[in-house]
C-alpha cells in the first residue's frame, strides 16, 4: 500500500487569504477565495476538480464549495475528524484516492473564523458525554487546560522547563518576523516578555498558546504524471499516515497506560515504514503547534530524538534556521496563523519549491504533522 | 437565561456507561468499572472489556486514596462561573490501589469549599490525597468526587 501511494501524487497548487484577528467576509467566501487561488497557482481550471477533502469541523460543505467554484462531477469527498488532527489526512485521503484512480484533481481546504468567531470550548450545550463528563465539571474546560496537564507531567518526568517551551515559541516567532503574511510579522518576542506573560493555564502562559485567526487555505493535488505539466514545481506526497493509538482517549489522554506517548508515535511508525528516508534526512519540519509542549512531544514521537529528550532537543537554537531541524518556518500556529494547521502544509510546499520567506537552503524533504494529543495524521513531502 | 442562571459550574452530562459512577458518587462511594470476567479495572467506563471482550462488568469500590499525578492552575478567559473562582486548580489523581486509573478533579480545603480554597503552594505532583463528595448546585444536584490533602 505504501508503494502505491509513494510519490504517486503531488501538491501542485496552494492558496490562502490574508490572516487577521477579524476578516469581514464569511467563511464560505474565504474558502472559495483560497481554493480558487490554489487552482490558479496550479494552472488547473475549477471545472476539472473531482475530489474534495476537509475537516469534520469545517462548516462549509463540499456541496457549497463545488457549486460556488464551478467544480465538475465530483467522485471522491472526505471529511477527517478530531480538529487539527485531521489536517494532513485531508491531503492523505486525496493522495490515496488519486493514486487508486478514484479521482484526478483534488482540493483540500480549511476556512475558519476562529479569530472573530466564538471559542468552541465556550459551548456549554454541546457537551459530548464522553469524556467531557469526567473533565469539564472540574473546570478542565479548554484545550489549553487539557494539554497543560500533560505538559506539567512531562516537565516532572523529564526535567523540561519553561525555557524549553520558550525555545519553541521563539523559533516560531522569529520565522513569523520574516513572513509579511504572518499575524506576528512585526511583533518580536523576548525571553522577558515570555517569562512575565500572563498565565492561561499554568504551566502554560499566553505565548505557549497559538493565535486566534480568521483565514482560509487550500491546496491542489493531482497525479505525479499530470503534475509535471502544471505551472509550479511539483511537491510529491512521499508518505502519509493517520494515528489512533491503542487505548487512546483524545486530548485528555490521562487514562492511557502511558499518557505522554501519543498519536504521533503511531503515525510515525507507519510513516517511516513506508518512506525511503528517515528522521535524520528531514531538512525542515512543520510540526503542529497549537501549544508549545506539542513540539517536544512530537520530536520524540516522530523519532528526531529519544523518549524524554524532546525538550533538550530544542536547546542551542536547534529549531532556528541553520539549526538541526528548522521548525515552522512561516511562524506556524503560534505566530503566523492558527487555521487548524493547514498553513503548515502550504509552508511545507513553499519550502520544497524554494519560495519560503525563511527558506532552508536546498530543502528537499519536509515533515508536516497534524495535531498531537488527538487522533492525528502526518505527511512526508519531497521535491 | 439570566446572567445569574448561567453563572453555575457545569454538571456532568452522563451517558449509559458513565451513569453508575455518578449514582454511586451520590451515595458517597467511589467505584470504578471492572470486568466481571478478567477482573481488570477500566476507566472511563465502556460497554465491553478491551482486554477480554466480556460485556459483563461490576463496579468495584475504591479506598478513595491516591496521589496527584498532575495539575494545572486555570486563569481566565473561562466560563463565567469558573472565572469567578479563578485562578483555581484542576488535578489528575492516580488511585492508590489502581495505578493507571486516574480521575480529574479539584483539590479543595473542605468538600463544599470553592475551587480556589487550597493555597496553590500546596499543590505538587505526588501529594497524597483522599476523596470527598460534593453536591453541585441544588439539593437534587449531581454529586461529584473532590479531593482533600491527606496532610492538610
Amino acid at each position: 500500500m505504501g508503494a502505491l501511494v509513494k510519490d504517486a501524487t503531488a501538491i501542485v497548487g496552494i492558496g490562502q487569504t490574508p490572516f487577521a484577528k477579524r476578516l469581514d467576509e464569511p467563511e464560505k467566501t474565504l474558502a472559495c477565495r483560497a481554493i480558487l487561488a490554489a487552482l490558479d497557482d496550479a494552472g488547473i481550471d475549477a471545472s476539472e476538480v473531482d475530489a474534495f477533502a476537509s475537516y469534520t469541523m469545517e462548516e462549509t460543505d463540499e456541496v457549497e464549495i463545488a457549486k460556488s467554484i464551478g467544480a465538475g462531477d465530483v467522485t471522491f469527498f472526505s471529511k477527517v475528524g478530531y480538529g487539527g488532527g485531521g489536517s494532513c489526512a485531508t491531503v492523505g485521503h486525496l493522495a490515496a484516492a488519486i493514486a487508486t484512480g478514484q479521482a484526478s484533481v483534488g482540493v483540500a481546504w480549511r476556512s475558519r473564523k476562529r479569530g472573530s468567531g466564538k471559542r468552541p470550548w465556550t459551548d456549554t450545550q454541546v457537551q459530548l458525554p464522553t469524556p467531557a463528563q469526567w473533565t469539564r465539571p472540574f473546570g478542565l474546560l479548554r484545550p489549553t487546560d487539557e494539554i497543560g496537564m500533560l505538559a506539567r507531567r512531562y516537565m516532572h518526568e523529564y526535567g523540561a522547563t519553561r525555557d524549553h517551551f520558550f525555545n519553541v515559541a521563539l523559533a516560531c516567532r522569529n520565522r513569523a518576523n520574516q513572513n509579511p503574511a504572518a499575524m506576528m510579522y512585526e511583533r518580536p518576542l523576548t525571553r522577558e516578555m515570555y517569562m512575565t506573560a500572563r498565565w492561561i493555564s499554568e504551566p502554560l502562559c499566553l505565548f505557549d498558546n497559538c493565535l486566534e485567526t480568521d483565514g482560509a487555505l487550500a491546496c491542489v493535488i493531482t497525479s505525479a504524471e499530470r503534475a509535471r505539466d502544471c505551472r509550479r514545481r511539483p511537491v510529491y506526497v512521499h508518505a502519509t499516515a493517520q494515528g489512533l493509538p491503542a487505548q487512546h482517549h483524545g486530548m485528555v489522554n490521562y487514562w492511557a497506560d502511558d499518557p505522554l506517548s501519543g498519536p504521533a508515535w503511531t503515525a510515525a511508525r507507519h510513516l517511516w515504514k513506508t518512506a525511503d528516508f528517515g528522521p535524520q534526512d528531514i531538512d525542515v519540519a512543520q510540526i503542529y503547534d497549537a501549544f508549545t509542549p506539542l513540539i517536544p512531544l512530537s520530536l520524540e514521537g516522530y523519532g528526531f530524538c529519544g523518549r524524554g529528550e524532546g525538550a533538550a532537543f530544542t536547546e542551542g537554537g536547534a529549531l532556528e534556521l541553520g539549526g538541526r531541524l528548522p521548525l515552522n518556518t512561516s511562524g506556524g500556529g503560534l505566530s503566523e496563523a492558527y487555521v487548524h494547521g493547514f498553513n503548515l502544509i502550504t509552508e511545507g510546499v513553499k519550502q520544497l519549491r524554494g519560495t519560503s520567506t525563511a527558506q532552508v537552503p536546498d530543502a528537499a524533504t519536509c515533515l508536516v504533522t497534524a495535531g498531537e494529543g488527538v487522533p492525528t495524521s502526518a505527511l512526508l513531502l519531497r521535491s | 437565561m439570566t446572567a445569574a442562571a448561567t453563572a453555575t459550574l457545569l454538571t456532568p452530562v452522563t451517558d449509559d456507561d458513565g451513569a453508575p459512577f455518578w449514582e454511586y458518587a451520590a451515595r458517597g462511594e467511589l467505584r470504578i468499572q471492572a470486568c466481571s470476567g478478567c477482573k481488570r479495572l477500566r476507566f472511563p467506563p465502556r460497554p465491553c472489556c478491551p482486554y477480554c471482550r466480556s460485556f459483563e462488568s461490576e463496579w468495584r469500590r475504591m479506598s478513595g486514596r491516591g496521589r496527584i499525578w498532575s495539575f494545572v492552575i486555570a486563569h481566565p478567559p473561562l466560563l463565567p462561573a469558573y472565572a469567578e473562582q479563578a485562578p483555581y486548580n484542576a488535578i489528575v489523581v492516580e488511585l492508590a490501589e489502581a495505578p493507571g486509573i486516574r480521575l480529574v478533579g479539584n483539590l479543595v480545603a473542605r468538600p463544599d469549599a470553592p475551587l480556589d480554597s487550597v493555597d496553590r503552594a500546596r499543590l505538587r505532583i505526588g501529594a497524597a490525597v483522599k476523596v470527598c463528595f460534593h453536591r453541585m448546585g441544588s439539593a437534587d444536584g449531581v454529586t461529584v468526587p473532590r479531593w482533600l490533602l491527606e496532610r492538610p
